[in-house]
């Protein structure tokens, strides 16, 4: 007999896939971005099912809610309506490379997985938890304050670097443009005032 | 009944579409896409071996991996934004500026 455990993820792991897929033959990036939340939201209920309740939540809130909410941002931005010419699609033979090697390192994945000597047995499901705070915030936040303090401390610092360089990178004036450098808001300076009015 | 290793070969299939779609797309957003896509995939897989451990230090991994990811978004899209400016297109073909 299937159990429900076995129908939800054969399900959500049908869907990942089929989301994963259908975003890369798009040529409109927003349903691109579509089908990449779909995916997300599948990878979340596998989480989920894995016991990590706190990281399924996290994974629709900030990668769902936050990263992809950017993507659609720049999309629109940038007045993309997938009616770009992307050229043409290359020689074949350098597509058929492409698969071949892909597909060379998916078996090879996939044989060191199957001659692993990982535990078979079934994971899913409430009465095989292990601790009652296995992948709950609590259990999360103790980790992450305290054995990998460190790590997450560096992290903030990564972020913080990051929104710099992306401010500092896309907030800039087009290049050759010298005088639009120097925006009349900058009134620090005399001197910027005057080469705004060039 | 559900296994890891089910779990690990639905993240290496994953993974692999994620490789297929950087290495044939040309639109650079939907590359940025399958980028993030491959990082979920081993993020499946180290949430899968944590629960087969037993230990939740995957799960901090995890929480790591999808700041990494985070930061990673938004350099990139600024990168973007910025040779969208100058050049008028998201053709990766395009983007050849540093090839001689």
């Amino acid at each position: 007999m299937i159990s429900l455990d076995t129908i939800i993820f054969a399900v959500s792991a049908l869907v990942a896939v089929f989301g994963a897929v259908m975003m890369i033959g798009q040529r409109n990036p927003v349903a691109s971005v579509l089908y990449f939340i779909v995916s997300l939201v599948a990878q979340a209920v596998l989480y989920i099912q894995l016991g990590a309740l706190f990281l399924g939540a996290i994974l629709i809130i900030v990668y769902a809610g936050a990263i992809m909410v950017l993507f659609l941002f720049v999309i629109m931005l940038l007045n993309l309506r997938g009616q770009e010419d992307l050229g043409g699609r290359g020689p074949s033979i350098g597509r058929f490379s492409k698969y071949l090697l892909v597909t060379l390192l998916v078996i090879e994945l996939a044989m060191v997985v199957k001659s692993s000597v990982l535990p078979n047995a079934d994971v899913t499901g409430i009465s095989s938890m292990v601790a009652s705070d296995f992948g709950s915030v609590a259990g999360v936040a103790e980790l992450l304050f305290g054995k990998y303090l460190y790590p997450f401390e560096l992290a903030s610092v990564l972020l913080l670097a990051a929104i710099v360089g992306a401010v500092v990178m896309a907030g800039r004036e087009k290049a050759g443009d010298t005088s639009a450098a120097t925006k009349p808001e900058s009134t620090s300076s005399g001197s910027s005032i005057g080469g705004a009015g060039d | 009944m559900v296994t890891i290793p089910a779990f690990l070969i639905l993240a290496v299939v994953i993974f692999g579409i994620g490789a297929v779609g950087v290495l044939i797309s040309r639109n650079i957003i939907v590359l940025f896409m399958c980028v993030e896509l491959m990082l979920n995939a081993a993020n499946l897989a180290l949430i899968a071996f944590s629960r087969a451990l037993n230990i939740m230090d995957g799960h901090a991994f995890v929480f790591l991996v999808l700041a990494v990811a985070a930061a990673e978004a938004a350099v990139g899209l600024a990168i973007l934004i910025t040779i969208f400016r100058n050049r008028e297109t998201i053709n990766i073909d395009r983007f050849d500026m540093l090839k001689w």
